[in-house]
């Protein structure tokens, strides 16, 4: 089984609308939506939950009325200042446990936090693997890994060729969770001045992690100078490029009638797409 | 007045709405921005302020005095990060699983633990005119942002205007650069996905207790009633709409700030600030 990882650097450049549109092309396949703190595949996708359970990741600290001395030293250690005035701020707090170790009057719990929620759900372009983290939680690296396990898991047990998985926007904890081990990231552009420094350090990851690199270049004409910029970019690399699709209100309409943009365009932005799909099924199987 | 500039989607506009308002109340008073997207840093693509000074942002990691240590376990046991293990005769440190929380260097009973440096980004300062820029830049491969978030936020100078430009997402690192503002600007667009992350996006700021206000980006009379209506119900005013118009689009394409281009939109923003510093948008929208 193969797993194709879509991420960006950069927000908003279309990951989800081509995650969906492989959903609908792609034969044999295990959906994943790793941006779980602000998913969206499912809206395209309309699942219907099989299977859900609770993410429970990390701890946080609490001090105890009753056993506190106020001695003041869990405040003079906290390096995340989430300690004042004897409470703890569960905003601040990195669940370190560095108070509750030192504390002398043993004042000071460390209680589990519900991070999030996971769910295996089934659509009609096959099965989905989501999640939610709960805003403003940690832990969105550990999510994503569960996600992606629960993913492989299914994959196995159908005997499915692929997993395409949806990736989070930027290059830290969540995106570096979501491509460890994959077969390949699809890099979704933009010709944008933005959208080529987020895919320069979007590729800096992927190359730091040793996974294997493509490029997909949205809304292409919106600054066919920049484009060229990016071809270029890729060719120096030795980066493929495996498509460009065009900057095309379509994609926008789909997403409000809530279907993937290959079912509600079936001219050319289908064909482009169905041709993108082919030339990355095709690259992972070799490899 | 500290506002910060968030989303829940990625790509939605924030840069350009943080950027819009720096640029144009710069031009009459002295106001800083602050880029705490540091995986992806854009603010600088349209301010462009000549960076004159830059400091490395440090996590403390754990290095072991082999003749000190008695292999004991204490610091692998106090770690709630798995960043230490000791195996027989020998400590392993994972620098990158290193919160820097300091537990272990404090707690080791044979004082056999100091602590080292280790960079993880840097903090980057600029001025044009009377905008002063601070940037946060994750080192590529590194996947904790929240300390160069943090850094970046220790020189938010409350005797000025502050706009902190924030990453996509709700999770840890969007809660870190939001925190502490006096108002939060979230900027969606007109779509199902926008919505749903604008949803998530409000109940962080509620969870904070920040006040928040929208602006619709890429607005279209079609379509912009999910978002208002939205809005209605949750009492949260909508500030302003920047309609989908490929020549702003094209312009940030190019990095070339709108309100620089058009008077009409430089004065939007201003109005639009005038009207947060003097607290008439807490009110409810329908009010």
């Amino acid at each position: 089984m193969n797993e194709i990882v879509i991420i960006s650097g950069k927000g908003g450049t279309g990951k989800t609308s081509i995650a969906a549109s492989f959903a609908a092309i792609g034969e044999s396949k295990v959906l994943a939506d790793c941006d779980v703190d602000a998913s969206d595949l499912h809206l395209v996708l309309f699942p219907t939950v099989v299977d859900k359970g609770e993410f429970w990741s990390g701890k946080k600290a609490r001090i105890e009325e009753g056993e506190c001395n106020e001695c003041g030293l869990c405040q003079e250690l906290c390096r995340f200042n989430a300690i004042k005035n004897f409470k703890v701020d569960h905003l601040s707090c990195e669940g370190c446990g560095f108070c509750f170790h030192a504390c002398p009057a043993g004042a000071i719990v460390m209680e589990d936090v519900l991070s999030g929620h996971w769910f295996v759900s089934e659509t009609g372009y096959g099965p989905l693997v989501h999640a939610r983290l709960i805003p403003g939680e940690e832990n969105s690296g550990k999510l994503v890994a569960l996600v992606r396990q629960k993913a492989k898991a299914l994959a196995e047990e159908k005997a499915l060729k692929y997993i395409i998985t949806d990736g989070p926007p930027g290059i830290g904890c969540p995106v570096i969770s979501s491509l460890s081990g994959a077969a390949m990231a699809l890099l979704v552009a933009e010709p944008t001045m933005s959208g080529v420094s987020d895919l320069e350090r979007a590729v800096g990851v992927c190359n730091h992690f040793g996974i294997p690199a493509a490029v997909c270049i949205n809304k292409y004409d919106l600054n066919e100078e920049i484009g060229r910029e990016i071809e270029r970019y890729c060719s120096q690399r030795g980066i493929e490029l495996v498509g460009k699709l065009p900057f095309d209100e379509a994609f926008v309409e789909a997403i409000s009638k809530g279907v993937p943009v290959v079912e509600y365009s079936k001219g050319s932005i289908r064909n482009e797409i169905e041709r993108i799909w082919e030339t990355i099924a095709t690259r992972v199987k070799k490899q | 007045m500290i506002v910060s500039i968030a989303s829940g989607k990625g790509g939605t506009g924030k840069t350009l709405v943080a950027t819009s308002l720096a640029l144009a109340v710069s031009e009459h008073a002295s106001i800083q921005i602050l880029d705490c997207d540091v995986e992806e840093p854009n603010a600088n693509l349209f301010v462009r302020a000549p960076i004159e000074s830059a400091e490395p942002v440090y996590i403390p990691t754990p290095q072991i005095d082999a003749d000190k240590c008695s292999h004991c376990g204490r610091c692998a046991e106090v770690c709630a990060y798995h960043a230490m293990a000791v195996i027989s005769d020998k400590v392993l440190v994972f620098p990158e699983l290193c919160h820097g929380c300091g537990a272990c260097s404090y707690l080791c009973p044979e004082s056999a633990i100091v602590e080292a440096n280790r960079q993880v980004g840097v903090v980057e300062i600029g001025y044009r005119g009377n905008l002063e820029l601070i940037q946060g830049r994750l080192d590529i491969g590194e996947p904790m942002p929240t300390p160069v978030i943090r850094k970046v936020k220790t020189y938010a100078d409350r005797q000025r205007d502050v706009i902190i430009d924030v990453a996509p997402g709700t999770s840890c690192p969007v809660v870190e650069a939001v925190k502490g503002s006096d108002y939060s600007i979230l900027v969606t667009e007109p779509t199902p996905f926008g919505l749903n992350d604008l949803s998530l996006a409000v109940e962080m700021t509620r969870d904070l207790g920040i006040p928040c206000g929208v602006i619709i980006n890429r607005a279209s009379l079609s379509r912009d009633n999910l978002i208002e209506e939205y809005c209605r119900e949750s009492e949260i005013p909508v500030l302003l709409k920047i309609p989908f118009d490929r020549d702003i689009a094209t312009l940030y394409s190019k990095g070339i700030p709108l309100v620089e281009r058009e008077t009409r939109w430089r004065n939007a923003f201003l109005d639009l600030f005038d009207a947060l510093k003097r607290g008439q948008l807490y009110v409810a929208y329908n009010a």
